[in-house]
């Protein structure tokens, strides 16, 4: 397997801060810390070659740094790609997380760095790459080094990879399946008897923390706007045209009703899984309440409704992609002069 | 104190023949009988048919209504499903007979969308426990024009009909093993071992309008305030599923017999806690329901003396509040809590896993992340009804063919199973 | 979504009948709503009472949207 090692200009024995400003540039075979992650390495793997680049050039230029050292790695046809490690030194650990995440997502090859937990590259790029965890300092280069190699040896050979305490990277923040020991009742109860006796005890799954935003101003003048609806109801016309799932949707409508007054069950549908779906098909107004704004829209109360709507499935649909959904739904609506939105949920 | 005795009598074959019994682990079945007897007199059912799936056959089940367990009860009040097949005596005591490794499926036209599948062999029966029971598939179709409501209904009872008429065949079989379950008062009495600490189930059902019921003796659990039953009750089929909530987590009937709590907190009773008793509660479709329920499921809890909680639930999304408000409810009383609940964190686990969280969940067992996706091959045969796969939960639109299908692991029945049935689960990498 | 597309620049009200999951996913106007299978409705009243419940929670709504709030508010 061909490999190739990504450095900056210190390891990379090009000079020290003084150097930082160093364009990306190749040497042969393996440099620097280079030799030890050969001698880790083994026979079945080899460094072809080291890409050195400063630290301030990189950060200064990400975006042109990431295309050449991409282009060096391509040109030296790499099955996988080493960076760092880059222990907590910051402008290193952004430019070994950007080189990984690059080379992972468009070489579509394995890539491994290590940083120390604080370095700020690890909270940028822990969720796309394989971070091993380092010391501050390089007096944990041998111990960092050992886990890289043998992760990256792991990822090229398409093995399946363990637990981060198993393998020695930092979460990525990716929650992934695994069949415990026991069953879940016999771990709860456990957990519980621990939870009972102030015994450590690992939850399962920590709570997250949600951000916030802060409120915007209200509307000055509703009579004078346009309003438009949203609903995660899951509520399409007749026939579900787009074929949207019933659960764990993976797009969203947008649906005329400029010719509607209201919805009728002749019209319109529920396909949401996860309630009762009899009322919301009887009279769909009960989910989307289209009647009652046009009357609102008819009486002068609001200016006018927005000819479409947006429907998706808030059901078992992720937040991720939930957020995805409104971005693109919010774009829509910004460039069209929509100035406040109803989002209705079952 | 109340006795129940679990007699169970191994199955290991199942074969159709000319009546039902059983002998040297092997079920015979009167096919004839027995769809004769699910349907019962019911006018609605147009018509059933009964199969035979074993493990390691290719064979895909879809969709699935129920799997339920054939019990006989052969000494003790009352009879298997109280207030559905039997009448509504209290039971839970006496001695009740199993047909284990073996189990009744209920199939066929599909009432809403959520039903999920059971593959027999390939990489999707290593999620479903029901993959590797013996089971006996009933496809039943019903009359046009019914409501979806009668529908459920229909399906439901059928499969009951026909778990009863297989228990019957395990009545005067002689057990090869029992398990003894001794409920006891809540309360100490004097000269007891205080030490344990007391430990109380809180068993919320699901109660959300049609597809989403739950039914304790018989009765929907929508209009229930908590209250306290033995954990013996269930094993005689005390609370029944009417739900097809999403397949990976829904509670089957067959989950609600073999509940695994109760299981847990019995097998440990009296060695490193006390079990004091299961009290059942609802998840409802209001705010007002919902925190009526918590608050007064809370103070049973409490009155009961419990110094923790196991709390499990059933499905994803608004029942995660139900389990937040009684998790925080009880916490704030000073009864600790453990929760068990599966997790929907996207295709990639990235996402935020619960609809509702709250800081005082600090004791989680996850069941899984439901959005994992995993890669089915075709089956040689499909009982039930090949065309609703991709209209069920978690399946994208076009993926459904002759060739593989990728679906999410909410398709399969009892994959994250939030009584904490199975082994998977999931943790951050 | 609501905090989503309050965070692209509209203001935006959540009318839902789960309030805590709403609170917890960080909606800043929400108004409560009837019933799960039925947010906007209630099957047991007349066509007429429906309707006259439907105008009052969007009404509710749009006055959310009027008013002024420095942090997240059940209305």
């Amino acid at each position: 397997m061909r490999i190739v090692h990504y450095l900056n200009q210190f390891f990379g024995q090009v000079g020290a801060e003084d150097k930082a400003g160093t364009e990306p540039l190749v040497k042969d075979g393996p440099v620097g810390p280079g030799v030890l992650f050969q001698e880790l390495l083994g026979p079945e793997a080899r460094i072809v070659a080291t890409i050195v680049c400063g630290d301030n050039y990189f950060v200064e230029h990400i975006d042109e740094a990431t295309e050449r050292v991409l282009a060096m790695i391509t040109d030296y046809g790499a099955d996988f790609v080493l960076a760092g490690p880059a222990f907590n030194a910051g402008r290193y650990g952004i430019a070994c997380g950007a080189i990984c995440a690059a080379v992972m997502n468009r070489l579509g090859i394995p890539a491994v760095t290590g940083m120390f937990p604080e370095n700020p590259g690890v909270e940028s790029f822990r969720k796309a790459i394989y971070i091993v965890e380092t010391k501050g300092t390089t007096a944990g280069m041998r111990d960092g080094a050992a886990k890289m190699s043998r992760l990256a040896l792991k990822l090229a050979k398409g093995e399946p990879i363990g637990s981060p305490e198993e393998e020695g990277y930092i979460p990525r923040g990716l929650r992934s399946n695994y069949f415990a020991p026991e069953t879940g009742a016999s771990r709860a109860v456990t957990m519980l008897l621990k939870k009972l006796k102030g015994e450590p005890f690992v939850t399962e799954y920590p709570m997250p923390v949600f951000d916030r935003v802060t409120p915007l101003p209200p509307v000055k003048k509703m009579s004078e706007i346009t309003l438009a609806l949203i609903t995660t109801g899951g509520i399409v016309p007749r026939g579900n045209p787009d074929r949207m799932e019933s659960s764990s949707a993976t797009r969203y409508g947008k649906y005329a009703i400029g010719a509607f007054q209201g919805l009728t069950a002749k019209s319109h549908e529920t396909v949401h899984g996860g309630y009762d779906p009899t009322y919301a098909n009887e009279d769909p107004n009960r989910v989307l309440p289209l009647d009652v704004l046009r009357d609102l829209e008819r009486e002068g109360v609001i200016n006018a409704l927005y000819p479409y709507y947006y429907a998706t499935v808030g059901n078992g649909t992720s937040v991720a992609r939930a957020v995805q959904f409104a971005r693109e739904i919010a774009k829509d609506l910004i460039s069209d002069g929509v100035q406040a939105v109803i989002i209705t949920s079952t | 104190m109340t006795v129940l005795e679990l007699g169970y009598i191994p199955i290991e074959e199942i074969e159709w023949g000319p009546k039902t019994f059983v002998q040297d682990a092997v079920l015979c079945v009167h096919r004839e009988e027995l769809i004769e007897k699910a349907r019962g007199d019911d006018p609605r059912i147009a018509s059933a048919t009964a199969h035979i799936a074993k493990p390691g056959e290719s064979v895909r089940i879809v969709p699935v209504k129920d799997v339920i367990e054939p019990r006989v009860k052969v000494e003790g009040k009352g009879g298997i499903f109280p207030g559905l097949i039997s009448g509504v005596e209290s039971v839970g005591s006496g001695r009740t007979h199993v047909l284990r490794g073996c189990a009744v499926v209920t199939a066929g036209q599909v009432v809403g969308v959520q039903e999920g599948l059971i593959d027999m062999s390939g990489p999707g029966a290593r999620y479903s426990p029901f993959s590797k029971t013996l089971n006996v598939v009933l496809a039943i179709d019903v009359k046009h024009g019914i409501s979806q409501h009668e529908h459920e209904e229909a399906l439901r009872l059928a499969g009951l009909r026909a778990a009863t008429y297989l228990g019957e065949a395990g009545r005067r079989v002689e057990p090869v093993a029992m398990d003894r379950f001794e409920v006891r008062p809540p309360f100490r009495r004097k000269g007891e071992n205080n030490d344990l600490p007391g430990l109380v189930y809180v068993y919320m059902l699901l109660s959300q309008g049609l597809l989403h019921d739950t039914y304790l003796y018989g009765q929907n659990v929508a209009s229930l305030l908590p209250t306290i039953m033995m954990g013996t009750e269930v094993m005689d089929g005390a609370i029944v599923s009417g739900n097809c909530v999403s397949a990976c987590d829904k509670n089957t009937t067959y989950h609600h017999q073999n509940n695994p709590v109760i299981q847990e907190l019995f097998r440990r009773d009296g060695v490193d806690l006390r079990f004091l008793g299961t009290v059942v509660g609802n998840c409802n479709v209001t705010l007002r329901d919902k925190m009526r329920s918590a608050q007064y499921g809370v103070k049973v809890v409490e009155s009961l003396g419990a110094d923790g909680a196991i709390i499990t639930k059933e499905g994803f999304g608004n029942p995660d509040a139900d389990a937040m408000m009684y998790c925080t409810g009880l916490e704030e009383k000073g009864i600790r809590t453990v929760m068990i609940a599966d997790e929907f964190a996207g295709v990639d686990g990235a996402s935020q896993s619960l609809a509702d969280t709250s800081p005082r969940a600090d004791a989680v067992v996850s069941a899984g992340n439901a959005n994992e996706r995993i890669s089915l091959p075709p089956m040689d045969k499909v009982i039930g009804d090949v065309r609703v796969i991709e209209k069920m939960a978690g399946i994208p639109c076009g993926s459904v063919a002759k060739q593989d299908v990728a679906v999410e692991l909410q398709a399969i029945l009892g994959a994250t199973n939030e009584l904490g049935f199975g082994l998977l689960s999931a943790r951050e990498e | 979504m609501a905090k989503e597309i309050e965070r692209a620049g509209i203001p935006t009200v959540h009318i839902c009948t789960v309030v805590p999951i709403s609170r917890t996913v960080g909606a800043n106007r929400i108004v409560p709503a009837i019933a799960i299978p039925y947010p906007l409705g209630n099957p047991a009243k007349s066509n007429k009472e429906e309707k006259l419940l439907r105008r009052a929670l969007v009404e509710k709504a749009l006055r959310a949207l009027e008013t002024k709030i420095e942090e997240q508010t059940v209305f």
